[in-house]
């Protein structure tokens, strides 16, 4: 029972970083109907620029909790311009373009931004620098660190503030006017670019945010770290219905329980045959056994012909 | 210029000939390197244009096409090394390859029928992964990939006594391996060629055609979208897994490693690139991007001792950031492809996009 509680714990940690990042794919997916393959690499790269600015803060001899905040900061406001980047030079030029064109040139900057990243932090692992204090807590026979909570924490809060920036603002407003549809939104005078970018802008800084709750969490970060986290953080998304908030933060949580679970118990399972190496699997058969029985994802409204 | 009837003349059909058996001997010159990277391109164009079945014909968005290829690579390895102690003749090999894959391709079709767009995207793509994380894995309890570590000292193709590795001297020229691999390989490509466009002009190719450009519609006029679905995923990975099987003979390595979804990516990227749908683009889409990151690979590193006389950057990350660069810059300005259909090309001027 307790090594259930506690994979509970674990997997609701890594899924509300799932979350978070899926967060980004959807909002993106949800106004231009386009999956940004690149946010993964941009997730990465909000890790990376945290250990730089918080590690050289702290080797100045600033105090642990200015460098980290100064750390996330860095991380936001870099990832916000490179979120803006992309939408301006990969996917603006083509919006009217074959629907695959886009698909193209999202991969395209997924590679430039892994080799760049290679190219400045180099292709070795980084430790990330520890920014919060190492704490540990028992409840029922499971355990659980400081760090653990303050990601759940910081994450509810950070999801707390998109929900209420799409339902209670202005630009919101014009979110979901835009997802739904973009000409008649333009029509009723709301600047769709404007709309598009903020939507890139606002979906790279929760990155960013996902970037350092990853980095504090497993304290190591690498150029090639992204994809993964990205490839997880978009099936999170399509689980809960791509282009849905509450199904994209739904999916991640699920998606980040179901493979703890599955990884606890995948060898009592199949009696030993297949062990927890076998976890990266969970996400995609639960993705497909969904799918089957569900083809717009748990929370998803049936699309139209988008094909 | 007309390319189409260029090709079907019969001095069109000499000069291609020509410059095709040339080919491996002037790359030959600048080393066997650049034969086994034609040998790839070529592979390549057989992967591609596989793919280009199930996405530019079918329109079914397939990312983990590279899972067939695995599944023809790993039949043929484990059909053909000392790892099972089995050594069986191609003729046996090569189709039970194709019909693995074949199977593994209806597999992957039944449930995914009812998904459409980018749903479809993402379960072939986990697909793929799930394939890939299996290689990976089975070397325990009972070993039978042989787990990250794969699958060495694999047979090269061969036809009774004459074999595809090493070099032979044949009516006095001396072949080398990879010269060998390459009339293979063209002969399998030309055989694809010729398949594809019997396909699209049959009346399997046309329902294929209008599934992709209204699923309902299709339906509609009596076109059993269901089965006709599952024949695309199935022929286009019967090809892939012929591929992976020639693959795995000339490597004679397999490892998952080569199975990964960059590759799956990569081949898609070929197929879009080049011109969804329409056959010679899809050709050259494929033989650019082999060829294009080798050439950057020779190119980066001299480039720069001649700019800058040292070495600034890793020559392996620059010749990356350069493809992916050209990936965008080409779609940018060539959103249909390089070489897009003449239909589609007038359908996207017609429309203003």
């Amino acid at each position: 029972m307790d090594i259930f509680l506690q994979q509970i714990i674990n997997g609701l940690v890594q899924g509300s970083i799932y979350a978070l990042v899926a967060l980004g794919y959807t909002m993106v997916y949800g106004i231009m109907g386009l999956i940004n393959f690149a946010h993964g690499e941009v997730v990465m790269i909000g890790t990376l620029v945290t250990i730089t600015v918080a590690g050289s803060l702290i080797k100045a001899g600033m105090p642990v909790a200015v460098a980290g905040l100064a750390g996330l900061m860095a991380a936001v406001l870099v990832c916000m311009a490179l979120g803006w980047a992309l939408e301006r030079v990969a996917y603006r030029p083509l919006r009217n373009a074959p629907r695959l064109t886009p698909l193209i040139t999202a991969i395209g900057m997924s590679i430039v931004l892994q080799n760049l990243a290679m190219m400045i932090w180099g292709r070795n692992y980084m430790t990330f620098p520890s920014l919060l204090p190492k704490m540990d807590f028992e409840f029922a026979g499971a355990n659980f660190t400081l760090i653990q909570i303050i990601i759940v924490l910081v994450s509810a809060a950070t999801m707390g503030g998109l929900l209420l920036l799409v339902y209670r603002t202005k630009l919101g407003m014009a979110m979901r006017a835009t997802a739904q549809n973009p000409a008649v939104a333009s029509l009723m005078g709301v600047n769709i670019n404007r709309v598009i970018a903020a939507a890139f802008v606002i979906g790279s800084a929760l990155g960013a945010v996902a970037g350092v709750m990853v980095g504090t969490y497993y304290e190591i970060a690498h150029y090639q770290m992204g994809f993964m986290l990205g490839l997880k953080a978009f099936t999170a998304a399509v689980l809960g219905g791509i282009g849905n908030l509450a199904g994209a933060m739904l999916g991640g949580i699920l998606l980040g329980i179901i493979e703890a679970l599955g990884a606890g118990y995948i060898g009592d399972l199949t009696g030993g045959f297949l062990g927890s190496h076998y976890q990266d699997i969970f996400a995609f058969v639960v993705l497909i056994v969904v799918l089957m029985f569900k083809p717009s994802g748990l929370f998803g409204e049936k699309t139209g012909d988008r094909a | 210029m007309n390319f189409g009837r260029f090709f079907r003349s019969t001095a069109g059909i000499a000069l291609t000939a020509a410059f095709l058996i040339a080919l491996p001997f002037v790359a030959a010159m600048g080393g066997q390197a650049w034969v086994r990277i034609l040998d790839f391109a070529i592979l390549y164009v057989f992967l591609a244009l596989g793919l280009n079945i199930v996405v530019g014909l079918a329109g079914l968005l397939d990312l983990g096409y590279i899972a067939f290829y695995a599944v023809g690579a790993y039949a043929w390895a484990l059909l053909a090394s000392p790892h099972f102690g089995l050594h069986w003749p191609i003729w046996a090999i090569l189709p039970i390859g194709a019909a693995l894959a074949c199977l593994a391709g209806v597999v992957l079709g039944s449930p995914t029928l009812k998904l459409r767009g980018d749903y479809l995207a993402i379960v072939t793509l986990g697909f793929g992964e799930i394939v890939r994380i299996f290689l990976n894995n089975l070397n325990s309890p009972i070993n039978v990939t042989n787990g990250p570590q794969g699958i060495t000292l694999i047979d090269p193709v061969s036809f009774g006594a004459f074999k595809f590795s090493g070099t032979t001297q044949i009516f006095g020229f001396a072949l080398s391996g990879p010269q060998k691999y390459y009339f293979l390989l063209v002969a399998l490509a030309i055989l694809v060629i010729i398949i594809n466009v019997r396909l699209q002009n049959s009346r399997i190719g046309r329902a294929w055609q209008a599934i992709r450009e209204d699923e309902i519609a299709a339906k509609a006029i009596g076109i059993n979208t269901r089965n006709l679905k599952l024949l695309a995923f199935a022929m286009g990975a019967s090809f892939g897994g012929v591929a992976g099987g020639i693959f795995s003979a000339m490597q004679g390595f397999v490892s998952p490693e080569s199975f990964s979804l960059i590759e799956s990516i990569m081949i898609l990227a070929m197929v879009v690139l080049g011109g969804m749908g329409h056959i010679p683009g899809v050709i050259l889409g494929a033989v650019l991007l082999t060829v294009l990151p080798e050439v950057l690979r020779y190119g980066v590193g001299p480039l720069q001792m001649a700019v800058f006389g040292k070495m600034l950057v890793d020559p392996e990350s620059l010749r990356m950031l350069v493809f992916g660069l050209a990936l965008v810059l080409v779609m940018r300005f060539k959103p249909a492809g390089l070489w897009p259909s003449p239909e589609r090309k007038r359908e996207l001027q017609e429309t203003g996009k």
